[in-house]
């Protein structure tokens, strides 16, 4: 009867409203419509009420249940902050990493002949650790920016280390396809960099990465980028940064570094996506770039400085498919990146001497991996990873060369790992990978057991 | 030689079209984050959109990948018709944040959430993510009550004349024209389920509550022990000594979720499976998508 009623009611005010509009009194529309609203508003509200009367009986057990425990949770904190000031807190998640790992030769004698290791490079360390967790807040700001701020824990040679990973701010819907980011930010440059460790398919990051970049290439700047208004992902962007951390480094004043890069993408049918970019990066004058050198055993540690140019070229191409285009049960994942650095300069061995050794640098280094990950089942998912590097520097000093750890050593390291994940739901993932790590002429055998867990808001994804 | 001069001017010709094809054109771009939106949109603006939906009835909106494709479809969107409640809050807010895009913005008149026009059942008590991944807001599969969409239907025109005044007139017919056609299909859909008021289910997913609410379903049991986690065989086993207590009808699950554990159930019990369309498929109306969506029901149970 009730529906009837109503329905009879909202007839009426509808053909009501077309004589309205047929004399164009547009106040008089508005009302109707919000007549409109109200009454179906009432009639939902009263079929509801009927519902839930219905109901009542079965729920009030679980009712009473669930006071009993929001009773016990209010008498259990004194004071529960206000809501309307809690909803505006910034989004808030936790990163906790944990791993196990087991090498066969030493972390310590780790090294890439013919890549001067720097920033995060290296193997971690042996056994139980915690590594990278992380802190991440983020927010609207206001109508206009975004801002998101990410503190990565980690702990070195028994001291707890705070680093800050990200503090970013970034335009919201400025038009015309154009956001501008400003702070400290991963740089647009190749595909996984832009990414966070803890969203990486493998527990380490691949060898051209940790060659170049030592993992990961952040720096303090302000990225613009456009996307065009065409129906096929095209993206432009450019990036102007302070250049005083690796692979740039040493003390910069102004602009140190840019970058420039560019990516194309989009779907082929339903199942198949793909992305396809190209990057771009240079520090003209670098001044003292510290990095590790080769392993040497006894004595003050020689750091070589490297004061020069240095440009980087990437290539970057990811394929995704899902059955259906529906990628939680089952799904597959490609990606290939090609690095490629030349730099111009002199290394200087520090600590050494006096006199100071001293070389000229002309250096050329690059590597690729490809990398196939495949969920096969809703909670498995297990991936294969290749890869390969290789230089060819030259020198005035060769021996100065060598101790730098520039010199290949007639090596092209490589490495092959698979992963094994079980993803009991979105916000945890625990990981066996195994890597046999020919990145220096004794082959390690390297057994690495990850849990990585994301607490507090949900976190989006970048494909 | 002409030709070739010729031919290249065409390229560079259908190049700048294509560039301003969207400025140039007064029709609405309407990127809508459902398959149901997109064909409540269609119907609702006619000829004064075009409109594309960012996912199939096949694909599951929780988990969708924040994919190029639909970041270049946000970009030149005039408007979002979204479920909202944190439906898509795993690829959403990514897409509005590289867009570039003002007008789709949250807050601006471009950014349609459909659940902010209707009220929500199932919003949780306590707020825990070992109760599996709920959604604060509520239980955001409102599409299912035809009730609901129609109070979607009137908040969404209001939206459309806000952004597009000058087919107001257009709107108003579309509205009015939908409502009275959704009225009969109602009292018709009321009419032929009537039988099923009562019927004990089994759900695989919890995302039927408005259904089961508008056609009087009794839910004895979730296959899924926590919203968002795979069934485990414990909870299986469980949900199976639950039924031979007290024994449903049918089992329910969406089209796009794996129906293994459904299928399980099935053998053990000798209960109907019965596989729904969760979501209008491709061009679609609505009224189409809910006459195909009860049949199973309604053969499930004869």
């Amino acid at each position: 009867m009730h529906k009837i009623t109503f329905m009879a009611v909202i007839t009426a005010t509808l053909f009501n409203s077309s004589l309205v509009f047929a004399t164009s009194e547009t106040d008089a529309i508005q009302q109707q419509l919000d007549a409109i609203k109200k009454e179906y508003g009432q009639a939902i509200k009263a079929l509801e009420d009927r519902l839930l009367k219905a109901e009542k009986g079965a729920q009030l057990a679980n009712d009473q249940a669930q006071k009993l425990a929001v009773q016990l949770e209010q008498s259990s904190s004194t004071r529960t902050p206000s809501s309307a000031q809690n909803s505006f807190n910034p989004a808030i998640s936790l990163i906790l990493d944990g791993r196990f790992a087991s090498f066969d030769n030493s972390p310590e004698d780790y090294e890439l002949p013919g890549f001067a290791l720097g920033n995060e490079a290296g193997l971690g360390e042996k056994g139980f650790s915690v590594g990278h967790s992380e802190l991440v807040m983020s927010a609207n700001i206001d109508d206009k920016f975004f801002g998101k701020m990410t503190l990565a824990f980690a702990e070195h040679d028994g001291e707890t280390e705070t680093e800050l990973e990200e503090a970013f701010i970034q335009t919201l819907g400025l038009g015309k396809g154009f956001t501008i980011t400003a702070g400290r930010f991963f740089s647009g440059i190749g595909y996984l960099n832009q990414q966070h460790a803890h969203a990486w398919d493998f527990a380490d990051a691949p060898l051209i990465y940790r060659g170049l970049f030592g993992d990961q290439l952040i720096d303090d700047g302000v990225q613009m980028t456009w996307l065009a208004p065409t129906d096929t992902f095209l993206q432009l962007g450019a990036e102007l940064l302070g250049g005083s951390r690796f692979p740039a480094g040493g003390t910069t004043s102004g602009i140190g570094a840019w970058t420039a890069f560019a990516d194309i993408g989009g779907d082929i049918g339903i199942e198949h996506s793909w992305q396809l970019g190209l990057s771009h990066w240079r520090s003209d004058n670098i001044k003292d770039r510290d990095s590790g050198g080769h392993a040497h055993g006894a004595g003050e540690a020689e750091t070589p400085s490297f004061s020069g140019d240095s440009k980087i070229s990437a290539l970057d191409l990811v394929y995704k498919w899902a059955p259906n285009g529906n990628p939680n049960n089952r799904n597959f994942k490609f990606q290939f990146e090609y690095f490629d650095r030349q730099e111009d300069g002199n290394v200087v061995m520090l600590n050494s001497g006096p006199p100071l050794e001293m070389t000229s640098y002309d250096g050329h280094q690059k590597g690729w991996y490809a990398q196939a990950v495949y969920k096969f089942k809703p909670q498995w998912q297990m991936g294969f990873r290749y890869d390969w590097l290789d230089s060819n520097n030259r020198g005035s000093d060769a021996d100065v060369l060598a101790e730098a750890g520039l010199d290949n050593e007639g090596h092209t390291p490589r490495r092959y790992s698979a992963t094994l994940e079980w993803l009991p739901s979105e916000f945890s993932r625990l990981r066996l990978q195994y890597n046999q790590d020919e990145s220096y002429e004794e082959t390690d055998h390297q057994l690495l057991l990850q849990y990585t867990m994301s607490l507090g808001s949900h976190s989006a994804h970048q494909f | 030689m002409m030709f070739h001069q010729w031919k290249n001017k065409y390229w560079l010709a259908a190049l700048l079209l294509t560039l301003c094809a969207n400025t140039a054109y007064a029709q609405l771009n309407i990127l809508a984050c459902e398959p149901e939106w997109a064909a409540l949109t269609r119907t609702l603006a006619g000829d004064a959109a075009k409109v594309y939906s960012a996912t199939t009835a096949q694909q599951d909106p929780h988990h969708i990948q924040a994919r190029p494709s639909l970041i270049a479809k946000v970009r030149r969107a005039d408007m979002l018709v979204c479920t909202g409640a944190e439906l898509e809050v795993g690829w959403l807010p990514l897409l509005l944040r590289k867009s570039g895009n003002a007008k789709i913005q949250a807050g601006q008149a471009g950014y349609f959430m459909a659940t902010d026009h209707v009220s929500l059942l199932e919003k949780p008590a306590v707020l825990d993510r070992s109760l599996g991944d709920i959604h604060a807001a509520g239980n955001p599969h409102i599409h299912l009550d035809p009730h609901r969409v129609q109070q979607v239907a009137v908040a969404l025109v209001t939206s459309l004349i806000a952004i597009d005044p000058s087919n107001k007139n257009n709107y108003l017919e579309n509205l009015q024209s939908f409502t009275l056609e959704w009225r009969d299909a109602i009292s018709q859909w009321e009419k032929q389920t009537e039988e099923l008021r009562g019927k004990r289910i089994v759900v695989s997913h919890n995302s039927w509550i408005y259904l089961e609410q508008w056609l009087g379903l009794e839910k004895l049991a979730v296959l899924e022990s926590r919203p968002g986690i795979p069934p485990s065989s414990s909870h299986l086993s469980k949900v199976l000594t639950q039924l031979e207590q007290s024994p449903a009808d049918m089992i329910l699950h969406a089209d796009y979720q794996n129906d293994k554990p459904a299928r399980w159930l099935s053998k053990k019990t000798g209960l109907t499976v019965v596989g729904l369309p969760f979501s209008p498929a491709d061009e679609e109306s609505l009224i189409q998508w809910f006459n195909r969506l009860l049949k199973p029901l309604l053969s499930a149970d004869s």
